[in-house]
């Protein structure tokens, strides 16, 4: 504040004893600082990114082109269990679950229609296996649009994505040194999905 | 008739070369305008069509040419379709009486260094140059709609009073060269020229001749960020594109101006003189654009206050003084 006055004060001085001439020579001086400060930006090297001929590395976590991953030991992550599909507000996923011989589930056939999707990155929120997941790839655009639908075989990859060493089963329902199934902390009793009573 | 015959075939030559040469300037101002405006902003302008974005120019003429051409249905058809002509026609008109080098002899023949040397010369360019008003107040009435009502009004009540200031700054340049006539303008500046002897002048007729073209800070009548594109809101396709080149000629045609009545004309050392022209118009365009780059619009009421308040009592004391200079 007290700079405020002073810087008023050597104003009110210089009009006293200059006259108007001051204010003139104020504009005058704005007008020399904004064209000394764009003729200073002219000679700056543009900070635009040229796109196709440099490609800015992107986050990891960047939200792109979906893929399904796989366990550390090369299983399907994916049990099909629908919550993806059920979490999605633009319903672009859908799939067939069924079961291995052994009990496990898995999709028969899984689909993403990419004209659809909005890459919001719910699926892999909701996603308990750490299956679908958003890769930084976004190059994806097509001049047919039906060719956007990706199937089970254009989305499954051969890797675990962001999560290299999760794997789903042996986390969860196991028996480990805390407990048995069903014992460890906020996880309750196993359902029997095939019985009826509750 | 001979004589005729080879008179109208040189006036011929001259017209389409200087056209050409007009047209062809119009273009690439547009890409220097994009190029410099850019680099002043710390980008880097058009650089996809050829190398440095030079074809720049050719892809926009073909996309403007290849585009729908839009007429609203409530628009006033003939007048709206009339208006961007009017507006790129005026425009090119005003240089035909811009001088670009001493006469020359070409088989005995005296070939005048322009394509018309009018005596009145001068109050020839005002009259085009008040003309091309009605290509924008017309065109933006023509469109009915509000944006572009409001820029052609806008347009209209600028120009008018820029003219008046732009007029005034030029008497004292008459007064000095005691002729109306651009030739004999230049001729009077074979010692020095006029920018030194006339400052205020030359700065009042820039700012007035920034004001004739709109560009900014005077580009009230396009605004983007009020009236959508002002005036030419409602034209697509090759009209939109007239409009542009009306606009890009018109500040080639200002900046002739300024050379010729301000910087000497087609005055200069070693180089040919219609070279030291073209150097003198592009000098003046870049300096609007580097203006354009750095300066904001001015708000309706500032622009006539400027113009009537400052531009005409500056010009009119400016008269007075080289009244008396003259005199003595």
């Amino acid at each position: 504040m007290a700079e405020n006055n002073d810087q008023r004060d050597i104003k009110k001085d210089l009009v006293e004893r200059i006259g108007p001439m001051a204010e003139v020579l104020e504009v005058l001086k704005a007008f020399a600082d904004g064209f000394a400060t764009t003729f200073k930006h002219l000679f700056r090297k543009p900070i635009t990114e040229q796109y196709p001929e440099y490609k800015r590395p992107l986050p990891e976590r960047t939200r792109a082109r979906i893929i399904l991953t796989r366990d550390p030991d090369g299983g399907e992550r994916c049990v099909a269990c629908y919550l993806c599909s059920a979490v999605c507000p633009v319903s672009c996923i859908s799939m067939q679950s069924a079961e291995r011989e052994d009990g496990r589930r898995y999709a028969a056939w899984f689909r993403i229609n990419f004209g659809r999707c909005i890459y919001c990155g719910l699926c892999e929120e909701a996603c308990p296996t750490s299956a679908i997941q958003l890769t930084p790839d976004f190059e994806m655009c097509k001049r047919e649009i039906l060719s956007l639908v990706y199937e089970k075989k254009d989305l499954l990859v051969d890797h675990g994505g962001k999560d290299k060493e999760y794997n789903f089963y042996q986390y969860a329902g196991v028996v480990t040194n805390v407990g048995d199934k069903g014992a460890h902390i906020r996880e309750k009793e196993p359902v029997n999905v095939k019985s009826n009573l509750p | 008739m001979l004589n005729w015959i080879v008179g109208l075939i040189l006036l011929m030559v001259k017209l389409g070369i200087v056209l050409g040469v007009m047209l062809f300037f119009a273009a690439y101002l547009v890409w220097a305008e994009r190029k410099l405006l850019a680099r002043l902003q710390v980008r880097y302008g058009p650089n996809r069509a050829g190398k440095f974005g030079l074809l720049q120019p050719i892809a926009d003429t073909i996309k403007m040419i290849t585009k729908e051409d839009i007429v609203p249905e409530a628009a006033d058809r003939i007048i709206f379709l009339l208006a961007p002509a009017v507006v790129a026609f005026t425009a090119l008109l005003m240089f035909a009486v811009v001088p670009f080098g001493p006469s020359m002899r070409i088989w005995g023949r005296e070939i005048p260094p322009v394509i018309s040397d009018l005596n009145i010369g001068l109050l020839y360019v005002f009259a085009l140059s008040s003309l091309g008003v009605y290509g924008v107040a017309l065109g933006g009435w023509a469109s009915n709609s509000k944006f572009a009502l409001l820029g052609g009004i806008r347009g209209a009540a600028q120009m008018i009073s820029y003219e008046l200031s732009l007029g005034l700054s030029l008497v004292p340049i008459v007064m000095l060269a005691r002729s109306f006539s651009l030739v004999d303008i230049v001729q009077a500046q074979a010692n020095y020229p006029f920018i030194l002897v006339q400052p205020i002048s030359f700065i009042i007729f820039f700012i007035s001749a920034m004001a004739e073209s709109k560009r900014i800070p005077f580009d009230l009548p396009e605004a983007e960020n009020e009236l959508g594109a002002g005036f030419h809101t409602e034209y697509s396709g090759m009209r939109f594109g007239l409009f542009f080149i009306g606009e890009y000629v018109h500040i080639q045609v200002l900046g002739a101006l300024v050379a010729v009545f301000f910087l000497g004309g087609w005055r200069g050392p070693w180089l040919p003189a219609p070279v030291w022209l073209l150097l003198k118009i592009m000098l003046v365009a870049l300096v609007m654009i580097w203006i354009r780059g750095t300066l904001p619009r001015l708000r309706y009421d500032q622009l006539m206050a400027l113009g009537w308040k400052v531009l005409v009592p500056v010009a009119l004391i400016n008269i007075l003084i080289t009244g008396v200079f003259v005199l003595i």
